[in-house]
């Protein structure tokens, strides 16, 4: 279960855009109409992306609203799902996987690079470059540990030396491309070379 | 060693394009019509012939789930759901099947929706895959372009159609009936069984849910036999499986092998071997991280199959194969791991709810070397008191890795452990209340 705030500062009003809206009636065309209510997550979703990230209460009345359930019901969800945020992220949102095999194959150095990078606590928008961080449970992308997800992208196989370019690079607001920094395809296993004696993945 | 032409998944790395006109070229859509022109019996027939066993940890018989689905449609409609919510640490197979290989996805939710009697299929994504989830939505796009989906699905007189609804960011949601309650937007909380989802299921209707691996491979199973599929690997563990290798050892990587190879073969041959040789291994969290781990001394001749794990006190789970080498505080891993469950407890049964943070915290003691010979006994007591008084496996998944901890590893906690009692004022303590919650705040 996972413990979030309600931000203090709240917006009065919420409205899906014209676009969101068609999106919205699309939406409801997965599910059965008298299920409607199965479109609470996408909706939470749409709301999400058209307010710079987060949530705002007055969204989730809207969408009780639309789909005519109780607003507490929405609420419920919102609040239940990690991935929905209740208050203003930074642009550039930085998710640090610290699960085991993150954590064995050094995401703590991760950690602290962003405490020196963007801001010494989770949660916390950066003074400069728009960046927030935030420590996550699995990921899903293990055989490719260390990792970090900045807004949708995965960035994998790295090492510090990689992590404070890509930190550097959002900072600059110019985010470098996701993918492995290690120069491996996809989740290949690497082919061992010898360098100078030495073995290198 | 799995032969090259018995490989199911020939794209796994994205060698040869995912789009449907490549996946065509390695057979995928090749003689689907004619497959289901046999029929539903002869299709879950074949199925239970290859004893293929459901790849999402449990390793029920997929065969025999499909026929618990009722055989006639009565009021209710019939749904399929696909479990793509992989948040087991440790696992990430599902993850390169939606990005490189969804056309055997697509063709496997065809197939299977038209054998339980299905004209709906929603595939149940874990929000953090968003590109993934897009790139299946591409695919799926590209299958009905061809026909292959919507009317008359691939000219096989069946119907069907295949949406993608969105997790978000909930471990729980991969347990089957959690994720039918999020598809009905309402908070992911797991269900009393019985009823099982085949009678009771998605809106209340009959819904056989299935992990996207084991669906992926029913179409290859189908065009070559199930009797092929059988002839690989062991008895009643059969066929091929994704093992992702991660942690400590030189070459992490997902790869497809046979069942029942041996977990060092494994780990030599594909993942480079450990770091710091075979002799710095300590421990392997064999299937995910719900499953116990092993110690090197099994880890030398174990088997990586359902049954030989569970002669071993662990399972094969979801074959996410963690290394952790003499270079790592075995105690620390795993008290991560039970801070992992402590997150993700959806809290609905209080001995998993308040269980989960019990164990974290114990086990954190003893990483700082604060706790007391005691604290072993109440953590064993912990997990005995998790263990099987949940509504869902979750309560299993969240004792079994700390049971096992203990298990192979109770000498190396003991010696973190201290003789002289943390609590002074003992007395009347009310039985498992915790003493160092009541005097340290930040406990």
């Amino acid at each position: 279960m996972s413990l979030k705030k309600v931000h203090d500062n709240q917006p009065k009003e919420f409205k899906f855009s014209d676009e969101n809206l068609k999106k919205a009636e699309e939406i409801l065309k997965r599910y059965p109409q008298k299920n409607k209510k199965s479109a609470v997550m996408p909706f939470l979703y749409l709301a999400q992306r058209q307010n710079d990230n987060w949530i705002p209460l007055s969204a989730m009345k809207y969408i009780a609203n639309y789909l005519s359930m109780p607003y507490i019901s929405v609420y419920e969800v919102a609040t239940f799902y990690t991935m929905y945020n209740l208050a203003p992220v930074g642009k550039h949102f930085v998710q640090v996987c610290t699960t085991t095999p993150c954590l064995i194959r050094g995401a703590d150095k991760i950690v602290k690079l962003c405490k020196e990078k963007i801001s010494p606590n989770e949660n916390e928008i950066s003074k400069k470059g728009n960046c927030s961080w935030m420590e996550v449970e699995c990921l899903g992308a293990c055989v490719s540990a260390p990792m970090i997800q900045i807004n949708d992208d995965y960035y994998e196989d790295l090492d510090e030396k990689s992590t404070i370019e890509i930190l550097d690079s959002l900072i600059k607001d110019k985010p470098l491309k996701s993918g492995s920094f290690r120069g491996r395809k996809n989740t290949a296993p690497e082919k061992k070379q010898s360098v100078n004696g030495e073995s290198h993945a | 060693m799995l032969k090259p032409e018995n490989k199911i998944f020939k794209n796994l790395y994205n060698d040869h394009g995912w789009e449907i006109e490549n996946a065509i070229k390695r057979d995928d859509w090749r003689d689907t019509k004619n497959i289901i022109s046999k029929g539903r019996e002869w299709i879950i027939n074949e199925i239970k012939t290859s004893e293929l066993r459901g790849r999402g940890g449990a390793g029920f018989s997929t065969g025999l789930k499909w026929s618990f689905a009722p055989k006639q449609v009565g009021s209710r409609p019939h749904y399929l759901v696909i479990n793509a919510d992989e948040s087991e640490p440790g696992t990430c197979k599902d993850r390169d099947i939606l990005r490189f290989e969804p056309q055997k996805l697509i063709e496997g939710c065809l197939i299977a929706g038209f054998a339980v009697n299905a004209h709906v299929c929603y595939i149940y994504i874990r929000g953090e895959y968003s590109n993934e989830g897009k790139r299946l939505q591409s695919a799926i796009e590209q299958a009905y372009q061809k026909k292959y989906l919507g009317k008359d699905a691939c000219g096989s007189g069946w119907d069907f159609d295949i949406y993608i609804h969105y997790g978000a960011g909930a471990y729980i949601c991969g347990e089957e009936t959690a994720l039918l309650e999020s598809i009905e937007g309402n908070k992911g909380q797991p269900r009393l069984k019985p009823p099982f989802p085949a009678l009771v299921g998605l809106y209340g209707c009959p819904t056989i849910v299935n992990n996207v691996e084991t669906i992926a491979v029913v179409p290859t199973i189908l065009r070559r036999g199930g009797k092929w599929f059988a002839s690989i690997g062991k008895p009643k563990n059969t066929g091929t499986k994704i093992f992702c290798i991660s942690g400590n050892v030189n070459s992490p990587c997902n790869v497809e092998e046979e069942m029942g190879i041996p977990l060092k073969e494994l780990i030599e041959k594909h993942a480079g071997g450990v770091i710091g040789g075979w002799d710095n291994l300590q421990a392997v969290i064999p299937g995910g991280s719900s499953m116990p781990l092993l110690s090197k001394k099994i880890c030398d001749t174990i088997t990586m199959d359902f049954d030989s794990l569970i002669e071993n006190k662990s399972g094969l789970g979801t074959a996410g194969i963690v290394v952790i080498n003499k270079d790592q505080d075995i105690v620390a891993c795993m008290a991560r791991i039970a801070r992992f469950y402590k997150h993700e407890s959806c809290g609905q049964c209080t001995p998993c709810r308040e269980g989960a943070g019990w164990m974290w915290r114990i086990l954190d003691r003893v990483v700082k070397r604060k706790a007391t010979f005691s604290d072993i006994d109440l953590l064993s007591d912990v997990t005995k008191q998790i263990e099987g008084h949940t509504i869902c496996a979750f309560g299993e998944g969240s004792a079994w890795p700390v049971q096992g901890l203990l298990r192979h590893f109770r000498k190396e906690i003991e010696s973190r452990c201290r003789e002289e009692p943390l609590i002074k004022k003992r007395t009347n303590n009310p039985y498992l209340v915790d003493q160092h919650l009541l005097e340290n705040k930040n406990a």
